[in-house]
């Protein structure tokens, strides 16, 4: 192994090539770094703060910092997964996400992540904000009750689709997610479910309609392992 | 002379009550199936659906299933955060609002008006309005939200694996931890 293609994370020597970030690196070597708004072949936007890790002394997204030679990355310390289960509880009141009534439930990567930090409680007060349904689109529907505004659908649609169906509105805690049309409805624009925006949100914000509950409990993609161990799935699913 | 022995082991006292809950947490308590009589030998049960006793007496554990929705739902509530050492929120009604919780966009009276007046073959002209009848809450709340909460057990419901493996590490005097497969929101 050249040395000066590598970092270290937690002690171990990371490989990497040149233009790769630390995120990209660690999950390609294996190394699990919690991530909500990073996704292969988009561009890292650093929305979600998850892939906060410690370099060489600074908090910084692991999603946006390109890896060097030489760089130590602290990540997997019980000081930054208080931080994360932190960032993961302020999302969950902030939004509406009841699991037991959704159909991203076991596909779910902010509640596959949640499970792998050990969340066992949201802890703040919640926000319970009234957030609009979209059911305009004869093959989609939009939950805004369950977008956390990691951006990922606005990247692929203009990235991917060239369609630029979705943008991010408002700032701050008022940032949301707005449909590209005179009426704002999903229906109204050319969103396709053949769309790379439809697959690639982390949540149950965009789903296909009559789908419903099609996987049983048991066979979900994060039944059985945790987030954690499936860097693989992590770093090969296509963008 | 006599043998010294070993004083017998306290039993934990254990209360238990579903506020706006569906009583599915407490029948996954009954999920524990024959591990129910280990368990029996660590706890005794005071107020609780269980051995129908009205009001909780001093308890070591006090385990809360469903949402605070209304006035009775606090001032049980209130009671047993006052006689239990320890307060367990048991599934995802007391956690985080579960079902119950998704009717806090609507305003509570149109849904008393809904519930009343404009469901197909109601016959009724006013809003239940007793004074034994508790009043809604404007929003259902997790307990958590109300009162300090010890632990939390998240789940629709929580498996009987789960509470059982919760409840013992605590009975046993470890810190409970759930490891991967039982720690479910759905």
């Amino acid at each position: 192994m050249n040395s000066e293609n590598t970092f270290i994370i937690d002690g171990t020597p990371i490989p990497f090539e040149p233009d790769q970030t630390v995120l990209q690196a660690a999950l390609k070597a294996g190394v699990f770094i919690p991530h909500l708004c990073f996704y292969p072949g988009l561009k890292p936007n650093g929305n979600c703060k998850l892939c906060t890790v410690v370099i060489n002394g600074r908090h910084t997204s692991a999603c946006t910092t390109l890896a060097r030679s030489g760089i130590e990355v602290e990540n997997n310390t019980p000081a930054l997964h208080d931080k994360r289960r932190l960032l993961l509880q302020m999302l969950f009141v902030e939004g509406n996400h009841f699991c037991p009534g959704c159909e991203k439930s076991g596909n779910c990567q902010l509640q596959a992540l949640a499970y792998d930090l050990e969340m066992m409680t949201p802890h703040f007060n919640h926000f319970f904000q009234n957030r609009k349904v979209d059911v305009s689109h004869p093959e989609a529907f939009l939950d805004m009750n369950r977008c956390v505004a990691c951006g990922l659908c606005v990247q692929a649609s203009s990235e991917i689709d060239k369609k630029n169906v979705f943008a991010l509105s408002g700032r701050g805690i008022a940032s949301h997610v707005v449909i590209n049309t005179p009426s704002g409805k999903l229906g109204d624009s050319d969103f396709a479910l053949s769309d790379k925006a439809a697959s690639v949100c982390p949540v149950g914000a965009i789903l296909p309609k009559r789908r419903g509950f099609a996987v049983p409990i048991g066979q979900r993609l994060y039944d059985d392992l945790p987030i954690s161990s499936q860097t693989e799935f992590l770093t090969t699913r296509e963008a | 002379m006599l043998s010294p022995q070993e004083p017998p082991k306290r039993k934990l006292r254990v209360a238990t009550t579903s506020l706006s809950g569906c009583f599915g947490c407490h029948m996954s308590l009954l999920d524990m199936d024959e591990r129910l009589l280990d368990l029996i030998e660590l706890v005794e049960f005071d107020r609780s659906p269980v051995t129908d006793i009205k009001h909780c007496g001093p308890c070591d554990i006090g385990i809360i299933e469903g949402c605070v929705c209304n006035s009775e739902n606090v001032h049980v509530l209130h009671e047993f955060r006052n006689s239990c050492r320890t307060l367990i929120a048991l599934g995802a009604c007391a956690v985080n609002g579960g079902l119950p919780a998704l009717r806090n966009d609507l305003d509570v009276r149109e849904i008393l008006r809904e519930a009343y007046f404009e469901q197909q073959g109601v016959v009724s002209s006013t809003i239940p309005n007793d004074v034994e009848l508790p009043l809604l809450l404007d929003k259902a709340r997790p307990i958590n939200e109300i009162v300090r909460v010890d632990y939390f057990i998240p789940g629709c419901p929580p498996s009987g694996d789960a509470i059982f493996k919760f409840l013992t590490d605590f009975a046993s005097g470890r810190t409970p931890r759930l490891d991967y497969p039982l720690i479910r929101f759905d």
